[in-house]
């Protein structure tokens, strides 16, 4: 482990990646993300020993389709982005998890929908964890809810999408994005996959590489679909992440992710205090969503609480026994309720 | 026996998916000829597009990646801020480039982009059953131009090479085409200027090719030639509009 630092959470993800050997950064300045193109920016300048990239290109469907074009040289790289970015990038999410390109996306989601509101959100789930593109295709998300975890899982998306070829997001929201907190930064990591024997570096040597995902007939489509799928079922046995906290002899479960589980735990806590046994689950890879997590609770209640309008709560649905078991709770626009709202709608669910 | 004429050894064995008297044969069978001529083909990364030439990964004994439609010169860009040192070839059509795409060419010459770039303009969508392109002519019919392109609903067909040469970050323009054996001998030799400016990391070089769709234009070949010679090239004149080494051309 490395040195303690007070950091934000945008720039200690910036860090951590170039920590983890990501020198190639392409980006788009968006609010609440702009400080790590920034970080970047300046990094490419004031460390030239260490031979970093930062281009500002002019749209993010540009962006996502350079960190697509260096993935297929076998770099590590990366971009950061918000909402109506993110959007914008989806046709080559798409792409790149088709074509087996490892990049890593940094989504800090704001308050949608449209234009918006630049305050913290979690609207983006669906787009991040379901695919906001077209065709059959899944990307690997992962949600922090500490600096701390932050810069470790910032530093994991790289080796993931090495390992899977297909692109990983880290998805935050401007509330952790922009918050300073006490972190360890990691040390440089270097465990790299050897991605040579299809990569495009010029063939001298060796056969020709190709990479297209464009189909040749049913047939031949078929079975580059049916690859794909293998890729993410090997994922979905794989990578599922989670933290458990007094489920054990709860009545009632709160499960939250991101910044909200922070929130969640307040919550969690004042109930204990008044003899309410409460406890939380906390997904921290949003896809694959942990299933398993909800395994062996049945009969107890469920409140899912997330800054948005109920989305992450249909995951919840269909892990648990009996989705009547469910409730949720949400806020929109950039409010972020207290560990105090939350704790009120558990004594909802108590009085019941 | 003396060989006077070989398959390029940068060409695979495969058939090509071209109509007979498609233009985009003509240019790929000219890349592959410099490839070899060049010696580039170990250190070329092609960039296809999404067009008629979408299946072109195949015909090339080349590293090659098939891009998004439009965005090869973004995909590129990634490609060739990695490995400054490779020869990085972008391969676009009208509407893949002018139309979807209009914003990654014209900022890729913006940064002045380091890799070249051939512009296949056939004045129409060739791939997806012939529809009307930003350089379809005033009155040509397509299948979303029924009655022939208006300038009152659809505008102005756009001169690429010309815009591209205002463009600091461009190095080289030049307008050609492959309507008759000397104007495929011009084109080479255009091409073979472009890809040499590479390696003088000079910025973007550009060659636009004038080129015969008579699927899509609902002609016989040769008939094609003649519209391309009659009705094209007055509206999008052949010639060098930017040579930052040779003075700025015309
Ligand atoms: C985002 C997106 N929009 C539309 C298409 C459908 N499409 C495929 S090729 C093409 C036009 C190709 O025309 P051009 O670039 O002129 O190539 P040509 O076939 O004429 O060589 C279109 C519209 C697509 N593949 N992707
Ligand atoms: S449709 Fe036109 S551009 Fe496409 S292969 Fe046929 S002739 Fe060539
Ligand atoms: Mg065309």
């Amino acid at each position: 482990m490395g040195e303690k630092v007070f950091m934000q959470g945008n720039a200690a993800m910036a860090e951590s990646a170039i920590r983890a050997d990501c020198k190639f950064f392409f980006g788009y300045p968006i609010t609440p993300s702009s400080e790590v193109p920034e970080y970047y920016a300046r990094a490419a300048k004031e460390r030239p020993e260490e031979n970093i990239v930062f281009v500002q290109g002019e749209t993010e469907v540009a962006v996502f389709n350079m960190i697509a074009g260096t993935a297929a040289t076998g770099k590590r790289v990366m971009t950061a982005t918000s909402g109506p970015g993110f959007s914008l990038g989806q046709e080559a999410m798409s792409f790149m998890s088709a074509a087996g390109l490892p990049a890593v996306v940094v989504e800090v989601m704001r308050s949608g929908p449209a234009d918006g509101e630049i305050l913290a959100a979690q609207g983006d789930y669906f787009q991040a964890v379901k695919g906001g593109g077209h065709g059959d295709y899944r990307v690997l998300v992962l949600a922090p809810y500490s600096i701390q975890e932050m810069c470790e899982l910032m530093q994991e998306c790289f080796d993931l999408a090495e390992k899977y070829r297909n692109p990983v997001i880290l998805l935050t929201d401007s509330l952790l994005a922009k918050m300073r907190e006490a972190v360890e930064l990691p040390g440089r990591k270097t465990s790299r996959v050897d991605q040579r024997d299809w990569t495009l570096t010029g063939c001298a040597g060796r056969e020709h590489h190709v990479l297209t995902t464009c189909g040749d007939g049913a047939a031949q489509w078929e079975a580059f679909n049916l690859n794909l799928q293998e890729k993410y079922a090997k994922i979905k046995a794989n990578e599922v992440r989670w933290q458990s906290y007094q489920v054990e002899d709860a009545d009632i479960v709160l499960v939250a992710y991101g910044s909200m589980a922070r929130v969640a735990e307040g919550a969690m806590k004042m109930a204990r205090e008044e003899g309410l046994k409460v406890g939380l689950i906390r997904p921290i890879s949003l896809w694959p969503f942990p299933e398993k997590a909800f395994q062996g609770l049945a009969g107890k209640k469920f409140l899912v609480t997330e800054l948005s309008a109920g989305q992450m709560v249909e995951d919840v649905k269909l892990s648990v026994d009996r989705k009547e078991d469910v409730r949720f709770f949400g806020r929109l626009g950039g409010v972020v309720p207290s560990p105090k709202d939350i704790l009120a709608e558990i004594r909802k669910l108590e009085v019941k | 026996m003396k060989t006077i004429y070989k398959r390029p050894e940068s060409f695979t064995d495969a058939v090509t998916s071209y109509c007979g008297g498609c233009g985009h044969g003509i240019v790929n069978k000219l890349m592959a000829e410099l490839l070899d001529e060049m010696g580039l083909r170990e250190k070329t990364i092609l960039v296809w597009p999404i067009g008629c030439s979408v299946y072109a990964d195949k015909y090339f004994k080349a590293d090659a990646i098939c891009a998004l439609h439009g965005r090869a010169p973004a995909l590129a860009t990634g490609i060739k801020r990695s490995l400054p040192d490779r020869f990085v070839l972008v391969y676009q059509g009208d509407g893949d480039m002018v139309s979807e795409g209009m914003s990654e060419i014209m900022h890729a010459a913006v940064r002045g982009e380091n890799f070249s770039v051939v512009f296949i303009n056939n004045a129409i969508y060739g791939m997806t059953g012939g529809q009307m392109a930003p350089t379809t002519l005033w009155g040509q019919t397509t299948s979303t131009s029924p009655y022939g392109r208006e300038k009152s609903s659809s505008g102005y067909p756009v001169n690429m090479a010309e815009i591209m040469a205002q463009m600091p970050g461009v190095c080289y323009s030049e307008r050609v085409t492959v309507n008759s054996p000397q104007r495929i001998a011009a084109t080479k030799k255009a091409l073979k200027k472009a890809f040499s400016y590479q390696f003088e990391e000079k910025g973007l070089s550009f060659v636009e090719v004038l080129s015969p769709c008579p699927t899509g234009w609902s002609q016989k070949p040769v008939k094609a030639l003649e519209w391309l010679e009659q009705k094209m090239i007055p509206i999008f004149p052949l010639g060098v509009f930017k040579d930052m080494k040779e003075g700025e051309g015309k």
